[in-house]
């Protein structure tokens, strides 16, 4: 092997397709409703069984949405797009061919974040088979059967430029994508579920070469961990290969997520030949204006608009303000506690709280949903800064406004959870260290570690109430 | 009595019921009647009975209707002339066919057609060909062959086929009768068994002008189900001209010289004459890339066919072969239930829509379908109506063209044109040659229904065609 290539840096470019299953309240093509786990073919009729004679038509609110994804995108949208047939056979598609936009899509040339994407388009989602037999795949199934329920469901796919640099990327980028859609309310954007399904085109090149390697496009990558292994793998196995003088092959690639292993599902040669051309059943889709400011209008703050106000409008750090943001109910729990707090508020004390400890009792759930009303977060949070109620005995008091709400005052006052005041302190501070004379006499030496097993025995004496930094002094000064 | 009423036009007949003088029910016995008696292989399925209840106060009243076998209809076989839809009862039915009923014309049958309407000769119906009532050693023209034949021999008072590329005028002229193409998006396609979605519409074949004016006003209209439909621009009545003053006929010579036959080239020039006795103003007109609409039309129709025949695999409806596994079911399921000429339309547009050549071949296809409808245009601007013989012969022998696709093809010449276009076109009767009738062809701008329907009761008129003897038989 020639040394340069044994020590050849290679540059991963990556390019990721996200299909999206929009929440519209009826198919893509037909009246029919979506489904979620109905019974087998409950939710079709005679055009999205692909009936002879049937016809499809547009569904206006799926070319809303559609717009609404491709303006959150930043991309621009088509005076006149157009759907194509795609050609191919498979029982799971009823009219032998899908319904997609090709070569005019709905919109196109956006960026969200550091990636650019290419194009927006709408097209209908396939029916589901079910194999009976012990593989779970058509190939050895003893029988197939097909659930037209989910056949022509609306689909959004997003398509990126090759702008990804690694696996990591990937998945941090397609957590904003996926929670920049979540704002728009267009999708359930749920990777378990199917409604967001991502697929990457995955090439190397000699690093500072411009030219594009050969790629190889992964599919069934239904996780964001996943998403990061299957690339990280596929990236792993090209470098092998080139590093080996060989050169990456053009195909389709199965993730196997059970087993982590990469297998082909068919070659550049295997590659089916689409036949697109235009579908003569439908009409262009020509948004009138009424229809983009509609779809305007309807557009949130977007997750990555919101973490930037945040940062600056509150001086949060990034970490926090990209977590406010990117759980909508946070920031909104949180914007809304700051307000709460009047002129005084601080944003950044609050910020804290609420990533940390209210997010800590409360896990997944919706603060806004809970007991705690934003006005007592915000006056716990002053009573912290003014002393009154020191930070240990602070998270008490939250747990109980999680628990049954009320009033932050009043909870100190009845469990006495008031800061204890220097008189207090010094019987305490003085029983603890005759209590602890070997740490005493540690301190003494020199081991200032060993001051903590004396304010241990303060803290639990006065149950969390006692301010660190005053029992600190108070043991100094004793020593 | 039945023969009687029988012998009325579908707008005598229902001008009768409508007036009390006539009941529906009795109007249905008798054609139902007349049409068991069918002797042509023109009807596939016929109604058992009267459906309990007629719309006969409606504008059509209570006239029987046979439906070609493309549409679909509740219930009732829809097998579009093929094998691999057999004993197929769709759940819903076409839009067409349901106005029709609700306007007063009940589905009195099903009638025979090349399969998936692609022929033009009824040939090519999985079920057998129909005979031409005229003589029936000749075929009647196709696809809408069962529907042509049978108001020909007055097997059913009127009918509804469909036209891509002449389905509906060239049966018509074979079998002397009118046959009316719609201005593409006039009628709703939703229900009608695709063949080639960008040409096909469904329209009225009846016995007079009269009777396709009737019809044709309850079949038109926009539906929400076939996005491809456009209201109506303007509100049609029953034609009354007498004269074709101030009108301007242009002749294309490219549609009305070489490859008509000298007998239909007769009756087309004494049709010319008619024209201008009736004050009308015949001037030859060029539609210079018409000669290229049949290689346009035979690679765009089947390249959308074969996209559009691609659901009959099996898995869902009609027949399935095989031996359970997937492919194989695909490939005998298929081999099976189509016919030659589907599979041959399968094969020539899938290689039209493949990589590397559906820019040589669809492409351009369909960039001579755009400078045929500018050829129109351009013309449209110079007169008002284009005429030409419907077919370059009368109504050829039963199998005598059945080993020569490109002979065959050709039999759509004069009226595969306007499709491309997307424009309106009528073929009438025209006179007799060789014992035969010969269909004369009008065509007008698109929603010129109106104009054209008028023009062509003024010369139906003049003509006086006569074609009880096809009846009579």
């Amino acid at each position: 092997m020639p040394e340069a290539v044994a020590e050849r840096a290679y540059e991963p470019v990556i390019g990721l397709e996200i299909h999206v299953q929009l929440s519209t309240r009826t198919k893509m093509f037909c009246g029919c409703a979506l489904s979620f786990g109905e019974e087998p073919n409950t939710r079709t009729c005679p055009v999205c069984l692909g009936l002879p004679g049937t016809l499809p038509v547009v569904n206006a609110e799926a070319v809303h949405y559609g717009l609404m994804i491709g303006m959150a995108l930043g991309c621009e949208p088509a005076p006149r797009s157009i759907f194509h047939r795609k050609n191919y056979f498979y029982p799971d598609l009823p009219k032998g061919y899908q319904v997609s936009q090709y070569d005019v899509p709905l919109a196109r040339d956006g960026r969200l974040g550091d990636i650019r994407i290419h194009r927006v388009h709408l097209e209908e989602d396939a029916a589901k088979l079910v194999h009976a037999g012990a593989s779970g795949r058509i190939h050895s199934a003893e029988a197939s059967v097909v659930d037209f329920n989910r056949g022509g469901t609306p689909l959004v796919e997003i398509v990126t430029e090759p702008d990804v640099r690694s696996a990591a990327q990937a998945a941090k980028w397609l957590r904003l994508l996926r929670v920049t859609l979540r704002s728009l309310g267009v999708s359930d954007v749920n990777m378990d579920e199917g409604s967001l399904r991502c697929d990457a085109n995955v090439s190397l090149r000699p690093a500072g070469q411009t030219t594009l390697g050969t790629k190889a496009e992964l599919k069934n990558m239904n996780s964001f961990r996943f998403l990061e292994r299957g690339i990280d793998a596929e990236l792993a196995r090209q470098e092998a290969i080139l590093r080996e003088g060989g050169s990456v092959v053009q195909e389709t690639l199965h993730y196997d997520t059970r087993t982590g292993a990469i297998s082909s599902l068919r070659s550049k040669e295997e590659a089916h030949d689409y036949r697109y051309f235009p579908e003569p059943d439908l009409v262009p889709v020509a948004p009138t204006e009424e229809m983009l400011e509609r779809a305007r209008s309807a557009l949130p703050e977007l997750p990555a608009e919101r973490a930037e106000r945040l940062e600056r409008d509150f001086g949060l750090a990034l970490d926090a303000a990209t977590l406010l943001a990117f759980r909508t109910e946070l920031g909104d729990f949180f914007e809304t506690t700051v307000q709460a707090g009047g002129e005084n508020a601080d944003a950044r004390a609050i910020a804290n709280w609420v990533t940390g400890e209210l997010t800590a009792n409360l896990g997944d759930a919706d603060p806004g949903e809970s007991k705690v009303e934003p006005a007592a977060l915000a006056r716990l949070v002053a009573m912290v800064a003014d002393g009154a109620v020191a930070g240990s005995a602070a998270k008490e008091v939250l747990s109980a406004l999680v628990a049954e709400g009320g009033d932050p005052e009043r909870i100190v006052e009845k469990e006495g959870l008031g800061r204890a005041d220097a008189g207090e302190l010094s019987g305490i501070v003085e029983r603890a260290m005759s209590e602890q004379a070997d740490a005493v006499q540690k301190v003494r030496e020199g081991n200032d570690k060993a001051i903590g097993a004396i304010m241990g025995v303060v803290m639990r004496e006065t149950k969390g109430r006692a301010d660190g930094g005053e029992v600190q002094r108070l043991i100094r000064e004793r020593l | 009595m039945s023969s009687e009423v029988t012998e009325l036009t579908a707008a005598d007949a229902a001008g009768r019921v409508r007036g009390g003088e006539l009941s529906a029910a009795e109007l249905f016995a008798a054609w139902r009647e007349r049409a068991a008696g069918d002797s042509l292989n023109a009807y596939l399925w016929l109604a058992d009975e009267a459906p309990g209840e007629i719309a006969a106060e409606g504008p059509l009243g209570g006239v029987p209707l046979a439906v070609k076998d493309l549409f679909c209809t509740e219930g009732i076989p829809s097998a579009a002339g093929s094998r691999i839809l057999e004993g197929y009862r769709p759940p819903y039915t076409a839009t067409v066919v349901e106005r029709l009923t609700q306007a007063g014309a009940p589905t009195l049958g099903k009638t025979n057609m090349d399969e998936f309407a692609m022929g033009s000769s009824n040939e090519n119906s999985g079920f057998g060909p129909v005979k031409n009532p005229w003589d029936e050693s000749r075929v009647p023209g196709g696809s809408s062959g069962g529907s042509a034949a049978a108001v020909a021999a007055g097997l059913a008072p009127w009918a509804i086929g469909t036209d891509t590329g002449g389905s509906i005028r060239q049966p018509a002229a074979l079998c002397g009768i009118v046959g009316l193409k719609p201005t593409y998006g006039a009628c709703s396609r939703y229900g009608m068994i695709a063949f080639a979605s960008s040409l096909d519409q469904a329209g009225p074949l009846t016995r007079d002008v009269t009777d396709c004016a009737l019809l044709f006003g309850q079949m038109i209209g926009r539906d929400p189900r076939d996005s491809t439909s456009l209201a109506f621009p303007e509100e049609l009545t029953l034609p009354t001209a007498e004269r074709l003053d101030g009108l301007r006929f242009g002749v294309p010579p490219e549609l009305s010289g070489e490859g008509i036959e000298p007998g239909v080239r007769e009756v087309f020039d004494q049709t010319l004459a008619r024209i201008e006795e009736l004050g009308g103003q015949v001037v030859d007109v060029a539609l210079p890339h018409s000669n290229e609409g049949i290689s346009a039309y035979y690679l765009i129709a089947p390249a959308e066919a074969s996209a559009n025949l691609a659901r009959f695999d099996g898995v869902r409806y009609g027949a399935r072969a095989g031996d359970g596994d997937l492919l194989s079911m695909y490939e005998e399921t298929r081999e099976q239930g189509f016919g030659d000429e589907v599979k041959r339309r399968i094969l020539i547009g899938t290689y039209a829509l493949s990589s590397g050549y559906y820019d040589a071949l669809y492409g351009r296809a369909l960039r001579v379908r755009t400078k045929i409808a500018q050829d129109f245009r351009a013309a449209f601007e110079r007169v008002d109506l284009i005429v030409t013989p419907t077919s370059p012969t009368v109504a050829f022998g039963l199998g005598e063209r059945t080993d020569d696709p490109l002979a065959m093809y050709l039999s759509d010449f004069c009226t595969v044109p306007m499709p491309l276009a997307g424009i309106p076109a009528i073929s009438i009767p025209g006179g007799m040659s060789e014992g035969l009738p010969v269909g004369v062809q009008l065509a007008g701008p698109a929603f010129s229904e109106g104009r054209i329907l008028d023009a062509a009761f003024a010369l139906e008129t003049a003509i006086g065609f006569d074609g009880s003897a096809a009846r009579d038989a």
